[in-house]
């Protein structure tokens, strides 16, 4: 049995984490906090990836997910290494030793060439990394804006709250595809635009008001209340201890957030609104354009793009729900 | 009840004009304005542009032409529409927005209904194959790309198996000496609909009444007596044939539209079961010894209902968009098609007339739903 001594006097009086040594006193470890968040975290990653892995429905939306990355991934080593930049480059590519172009899947094509006889194989590509980027950074916007506003207006309530929901209520009603055609018809809209407009409308919107009842149930928790007994400051409580709390609900919405901005991005382009170089709704809208829309002998041209759409779409959107049943645990199996 | 209901008409007045604001600055914002095309013509000199531009009122600030513009908004002048010179933006949305209000309502009440029933028995039965696999159907049903599925729809149904039309709203051959306006059939078609729904209502709500031996037959004999006074009036009024024509091209869209919006109520449903069925009043209902299917539909399925009757606000928005997209694949010619044709070509009073309108009917729904809300549940009442 392991005496307990006190402290020998003049060692500091803050709480730190020690244990007993061999003769009896305390021994303080000397670990830098940042470590022991960084192990909090990844035992708490760990264990929700196992309640993750329980559900084969994200498992499915991952492995889709991992398999598109990868496409988009190895597209700039295949256009730099493998393919001839003249033939199979997506936008300016042409294969001049076809006569008729749309041509169907061969051996140089493994998708066949468009109506403009590029490869659809590599604007499938091109088009994998372009939903990449919007979604994400669409998703990332959405997330900020709705994680900031929402923790804002949970702490603060008030005018701000009132004025946010308000808001958000607007954006709700409004049929965002109906206004983005407006929009996009009247204004140039490119890539990083499309991305912004899509984040600030999604951030404002939905999102903004699930995060902030979230926030609400986090600001009556008695460790905010600690921190304030503590001295911590309102944006000291807002950012070290609100925030960090709602990234798991951010973090899942970000999931819908890359859903939907893919998908209205395709739609845009599909109805040739958007001013961008390629991708899976343009695909579609080129065949449109040529005519071989209803002419599904020439399957090649429309559902490479339409399947990636919807798969990736979907794919997300089941990682989503599954994320959803680690965030909240009522779904899970009994 | 009544202050509730007032508070939320006054706050959905008071959203209806920001909307209004915004869509207005949204379209005043364009680069350039109408005296700009005619500034190729060389037959008019800069100074009549001036003048033009003048006329127009467009060398006022922003405010003023709002101003303007609202005052006669609310005496209902929304101008000339460009593309349809010189009808009226008015007429055109008086003639196109029943199109799509039948469009939108069929859609979402079919696809309400489905997706409860369907998310009902899936949370019931979790964990098996059938839910894996409806669950991964539903998903790629709601976020499929509905401009490639509404295509894939079209080669199915109207290509290969040439079930129903190739889009359009009417088909000119069965209209050619057709006595009758379209619209005029339209028109009384939603209304005959809309009294056989009110009546099916009436005759269910009193039936529950009823004890159940009587329930049945009397439920029966009703929607017998219903079905057929409906089909015998319209072979009697000799538009029969024209209201069949209409309703063969209204129903892929709709199939379409319900069959994507329907896994979002599914799924949430779902959801929301699985949270009801681990209260205790599900344990005691179990502990009574009530029938399986009685727990499910009285007790779970009953308080499930409330969150899905709030994501009918979130999904209002929703199936408006896909009912644009359906409207522009089936070339249904309702307000979604009118909006897109009228930005491509920048006919700008055709386009802030449509939108209005998309307000006015997503703020209706809303409103709607608000109310469903405060009636369905009974631990809310504003006072």
């Amino acid at each position: 049995m392991a005496e307990i001594t006190r402290p020998k006097p003049g060692t500091p009086l803050r709480p730190q984490l020690g244990r007993l040594g061999p003769q009896g006193e305390v021994q303080v470890i000397e670990t830098p906090l940042w470590k022991i968040r960084l192990r909090l975290l990844w035992r708490s990653f760990q264990s929700n990836f196992k309640i993750f892995l329980e559900n084969p429905i994200g498992l499915i939306g991952l492995a889709i997910i991992l398999l598109f990355a990868f496409m988009a991934a190895i597209h700039p080593y295949l256009l730099e290494n493998v393919w001839n930049r003249n033939v199979y480059d997506p936008v300016i590519g042409i294969d001049q030793t076809i006569t008729f172009h749309p041509a169907p899947p061969s051996a140089q094509h493994l998708l066949g060439t468009d109506p403009l006889g590029r490869d659809v194989l590599s604007q499938l590509m091109f088009g994998t990394r372009a939903a990449f980027i919007l979604g994400i950074l669409a998703a990332f916007v959405t997330v900020t804006i709705a994680t900031t506003v929402g923790a804002l207006s949970a702490y603060y309530g008030g005018a701000i709250d009132t004025f946010f929901m308000r808001l958000a209520d607007l954006i709700i009603m409004t049929p965002i595809i109906s206004l983005l055609i407006v929009m996009s018809a009247l204004f140039e809209i490119g890539f990083t635009h499309l991305a912004v407009i899509i984040g600030l409308l999604g951030g404002l919107g939905g999102a903004t008001i699930i995060i902030k009842s979230q926030a609400l149930t986090i600001k009556v928790r008695s460790y905010i209340e600690a921190a304030r007994v503590a001295g911590g400051g309102n944006a000291h409580i807002i950012f070290n201890h609100i925030i960090p709390n709602l990234l798991p609900l951010s973090f899942l919405y970000m999931m819908f957030s890359v859903t939907s901005a893919i998908a209205l991005e395709a739609v845009l382009s599909f109805f040739g609104l958007l001013n961008i170089r390629m991708s899976w709704g343009l695909m579609i809208f080129t065949t449109q354009r040529a005519g071989y829309l209803l002419d599904l002998s020439k399957w090649w041209l429309i559902f490479p793009a339409g399947l990636a759409i919807t798969m990736l779409c979907a794919a997300f959107y089941l990682v989503g729900r599954a994320l959803d049943e680690v965030v909240n645990p009522r779904l899970r199996k009994r | 009840m009544r202050r509730f209901l007032f508070r939320r008409i006054a706050q959905n007045i008071f959203t209806f004009f920001l909307f209004l604001v915004l869509v207005y600055v949204l379209v005043d914002a364009q680069p350039g304005d109408f005296s700009n095309v005619y500034l190729n013509d060389p037959r008019l000199s800069p100074k009549q542009r001036t003048i033009l531009r003048e006329s127009l009122g467009l060398d006022k600030p922003v405010m003023e032409r709002f101003v303007q513009w609202l005052g006669n908004a609310a005496q209902g002048d929304l101008g000339i529409s460009f593309s349809n010179y010189p009808r009226p933006v008015l007429d055109v949305i008086a003639e196109r927005a029943p199109r799509t209000i039948m469009l939108f309502l069929t859609a979402t009440i079919l696809s309400y209904s489905i997706g409860f029933l369907a998310g009902k028995i899936l949370a019931w039965r979790r964990g098996g194959f059938l839910e894996y696999a409806t669950t991964v159907t539903g998903v790629g049903l709601y976020t499929v790309f509905l401009p490639w599925f509404g295509l894939l729809m079209i080669w199915l149904f109207s290509f290969t198996l040439g079930l129903f039309p190739i889009g359009k709203f009417v088909d000119p051959i069965v209209w050619r000496r057709a006595p009758v306006e379209a619209n005029d059939v339209f028109l009384r078609l939603m209304l005959t609909i809309f009294l056989a729904s009110i009546l099916f209502i009436a005759l269910f709500s009193y039936s529950r009444r009823l004890n159940p031996g009587q329930r049945t037959p009397v439920r029966l004999v009703g929607s017998g007596i219903i079905i057929v006074a409906w089909f015998a009036y319209w072979a009697s009024s000799g538009m029969g044939k024209y209201a069949a024509d209409i309703l063969h091209h209204l129903f892929l869209p709709i199939l379409t539209l319900t069959l994507v919006n329907f896994a979002g109520t599914m799924l949430l449903t779902r959801n929301s079961m699985l949270e009801t069925l681990r209260e205790d009043y599900i344990m005691a209902a179990r502990a009574k010894g009530l029938p399986d299917q009685v727990i499910r539909d009285k007790h779970a399925a009953r308080n499930a209902l409330l969150p899905v009757v709030t994501s009918f606000v979130l999904a209002v928005a929703f199936v408006l968009d896909g009912g644009v997209i359906t409207e522009t694949i089936f070339s249904w010619p309702g307000m979604g098609l009118t909006l897109l044709e009228a930005a491509v070509v920048q006919d700008i009073p055709m386009v802030i007339g449509a939108l209005v309108f998309t307000g006015i009917l997503a703020l209706t729904a809303h409103l709607i739903a608000d109310i469903l809300y405060a009636f369905l549940d009974p631990r809310i009442r504003y006072t």
